[in-house]
């Protein structure tokens, strides 16, 4: 400690000295998968704090904080792709912050009942176990269709359309989506959000891990929209949580700007690797995230806590070397591509 | 489809359902009130011990000021970021969406 203690920064309201270059690392990697996804990533964070020496108590009010902050530099990226519906966004918003009140009461009943933890655990298990197979299926689906010559999406091959059936409910006001590109009544957001609120709520999670694959399953967001626009949600929700969690004094604001420091790079290349990567590709690496997530949690909950952090902390270093090979190879074959073409016009 | 999402309704419904019985089974005690007071004895940057003496003393004030400082920075990375990713010649105006 004492030959390296300008590696150890001190976190006046949690009392403890942090090794802020393992802080930085741990938002870059969120970073770069929360931009790719779409979503905040505090199932990442949680695990890796606790690693660094963090108290649990500050944990998950300075992790949601910092995916505040790393949410709005991953949306303004998107946003310039024209990645994120605001509309959708803003609709979704109404449900979703509804939503998360509602769970949160829900759980606070259930808490003055008795102990909720394992319970409450086991939902979430069996709601990634669900997302898992959906995501799988889905692949599975899109790619026989594929074999099969079929192709029924507007950007390609789809798997699962419950989004076409959903379309089909009428009841007003209509509403036309323009960057998402399709029209549909207004309850089908507010519905599909406030749903997806409970469960976040709920949970106790952002609801990122929720909202994306609801986005693109159940409201018919092509993947690409689906992320932005959840980004942009995950922001706002973001926001609040940290005012919350300020409140009831779990934050550690040092410990959030290290970390931001290192999301805002991340953000970067996760959000830049989507315009590389196709729907499916974000999709099936989705699923691979929700599985490992959903297998730590288990392994937690019988009592093996530092399998499920190496678990964790493994698949992120994994699904970040990927992510971050994406947006090299085609931002290089991009420039190479500019390059020629310059050469061939002078 | 529809046979596929019955069963999957019918457990969503009877976890929601068993939800309340699981827990008073589960047992177990109120949570406490967590009381934390940051230790500024120790902190010799002016600015780091306005905010732990504000975390002390008026934990609102100290609220609205996490959400700012976040929301200001978020922003100020965001637009740095942008002008640095400007340099790196990408078109980063427009992409096109592919799923499969």
């Amino acid at each position: 400690m004492d030959t390296a203690s300008w590696l150890y920064m001190y976190m006046p309201i949690a009392g403890v000295y942090i090794f802020w270059p393992g802080l930085v690392l741990i938002g870059f990697s969120v970073g770069v998968i929360g931009g790719f996804f779409g979503m905040g990533g505090a199932w990442m964070v949680t695990p890796g704090l606790n690693i660094l020496g963090f108290p649990m108590a500050f944990a998950i009010g300075t992790d949601i904080a910092h995916i505040a902050g790393k949410s709005m530099v991953s949306t303004m990226r998107h946003s310039k792709f024209g990645n994120v519906d605001y509309k959708l966004g803003f609709v979704m918003l109404v449900g979703t912050m509804i939503g998360i009140e509602c769970g949160a009461q829900l759980i606070m009943y259930l808490e003055r009942l008795g102990n909720v933890g394992s319970v409450v655990r086991w939902v979430y298990v069996g709601f990634l176990a669900f997302i898992s197979w959906m995501v799988f299926y889905d692949y599975y689906k899109a790619v026989s269709k594929k074999k099969a010559g079929v192709v029924d999406g507007e950007h390609g091959t789809e798997g699962i359309t419950w989004y076409k059936t959903l379309h089909k409910i009428k009841i007003p006001p209509m509403m036309h989506f323009k960057n998402a590109g399709f029209v549909c009544s207004a309850w089908l957001p507010i519905i599909v959000s406030f749903v997806t609120g409970v469960l976040a709520g709920f949970l106790g999670i952002g609801g990122g891990l929720l909202r994306m694959p609801a986005l693109v399953y159940l409201i018919g967001c092509p993947t690409h929209i689906a992320v932005g626009t959840d980004l942009f949600e995950v922001m706002i929700s973001g926001l609040y949580g940290a005012f919350t969690y300020s409140l009831k004094g779990r934050i550690e604001l040092v410990a959030v700007f290290v970390m931001l420091t290192g999301a805002a790079i991340g953000a970067q290349i996760g959000t830049v690797a989507t315009k590389y990567a196709k729907g499916y590709g974000i999709r099936i690496a989705f699923g691979i995230a929700v599985v490992c997530c959903m297998i730590s949690i288990i392994l937690k909950q019988f009592g093996y806590s530092v399998s499920a952090a190496v678990l964790i902390l493994g698949t992120i270093s994994l699904i970040c070397i990927y992510i971050i090979k994406i947006m090299f190879v085609g931002a290089a074959q991009e420039l190479r591509d500019k390059k020629m073409r310059e050469q061939a016009g002078a | 489809m529809k046979k596929r999402c019955r069963p999957i309704a019918a457990v969503l419904i009877l976890a929601f359902l068993l939800l309340p019985g699981l827990t008073w089974a589960a047992g177990g005690g109120e949570v406490a009130e967590l009381v934390v007071v940051a230790d500024i004895r120790i902190v010799d940057n002016p600015i780091l011990r306005y905010f732990a003496d504000l975390y002390n003393f008026n934990v609102t004030l100290f609220a609205v000021w996490a959400v700012v400082l976040t929301a200001a920075y978020g922003a100020f990375l965001g637009f740095l970021m942008d002008a640095i990713m400007k340099r790196t010649g990408l078109d980063l105006s427009k992409r096109t969406i592919v799923e499969h």
